[in-house]
């Protein structure tokens, strides 16, 4: 896992919680920093996807271990 | 990146039809939409200031009943006295338990992120409600201003 610079623990959230509070986290980022991301809701990893192909950030990472979904998420 | 628009018309006001106008404004709004909803109807109720929305099982076939309900529960039932009120609390339960927002929290949401919040006039005078009752700094407005904002809107929706 490469590194990041904030964290947010979008555990047990469900839709659409953990892109709101992505987007909200985001937005205190300066462009280039990363943001990781900690879901449960199985529906985030579509989510994040369109998401960052929408506002122009960028999904570096999407990855599953064990029910949680993790995501590093570079703001453009 | 250029900015989109959502124009919504909410015009029903349960807690479960409560859900789609406030999670997709305050979704678009973190997509980057400028977002209205202009509320109508029975829509007025989710822009009270204090929210007492309730989900009935009467007339609705769809609606999933805890412990099996729906497979042995005659339709009659849903209309019992009470019914209205225990099913609403066990929605709010599930949904707290599946770390659904409230529609308190969403509402907010939705005015953090600057979604704008209109009123239909013309429904305030019908049911003679007042202005009072609702969030502070609501537009009370009519369908020419939906339209205002609307007309080069790139999504429309009517729930």
């Amino acid at each position: 896992m490469s590194d990041f610079d904030q964290e947010l623990d979008a555990r047990g959230l469900n839709c659409p919680l953990p892109i709101l509070r992505a987007k909200k986290a985001i937005n205190g980022l300066e462009s280039g920093q990363v943001l990781r991301i900690i879901a449960t809701d199985p529906g985030s990893v579509k989510d994040f996807e369109a998401f960052a192909k929408q506002t122009g950030n960028i999904l570096m990472e999407s990855a599953e271990n064990g029910g949680e979904f993790t995501f590093l998420m570079k703001k453009g | 990146m250029s900015e989109k628009k959502l124009a919504i018309i909410a015009t029903k006001g349960t807690l479960d039809w409560a859900y789609p106008p406030f999670i997709l404004s305050s979704t678009a709004a973190a997509l980057g939409y400028d977002v209205m909803i202009f509320f109508t109807f029975y829509g007025l109720q989710l822009l009270k200031k204090d929210l007492n929305l309730k989900v009935s099982p009467l007339g609705n076939p769809g609606m999933p009943m805890p412990m099996g309900m729906d497979k042995w529960f005659p339709v009659l039932g849903t209309a019992i006295p009470g019914m209205e009120s225990m099913m609403t609390m066990m929605m709010k339960n599930t949904m707290k338990k599946k770390g659904v927002a409230s529609i308190e929290d969403l509402r907010e949401l939705c005015i953090e992120a600057e979604v704008k919040l209109v009123a239909c006039q013309m429904t305030v005078d019908l049911f003679d409600m007042n202005h009072s009752d609702f969030l502070d700094g609501l537009d009370f407005v009519g369908a020419a201003s939906f339209f205002e904002f609307a007309g080069d809107a790139d999504i429309t929706l009517y729930i």
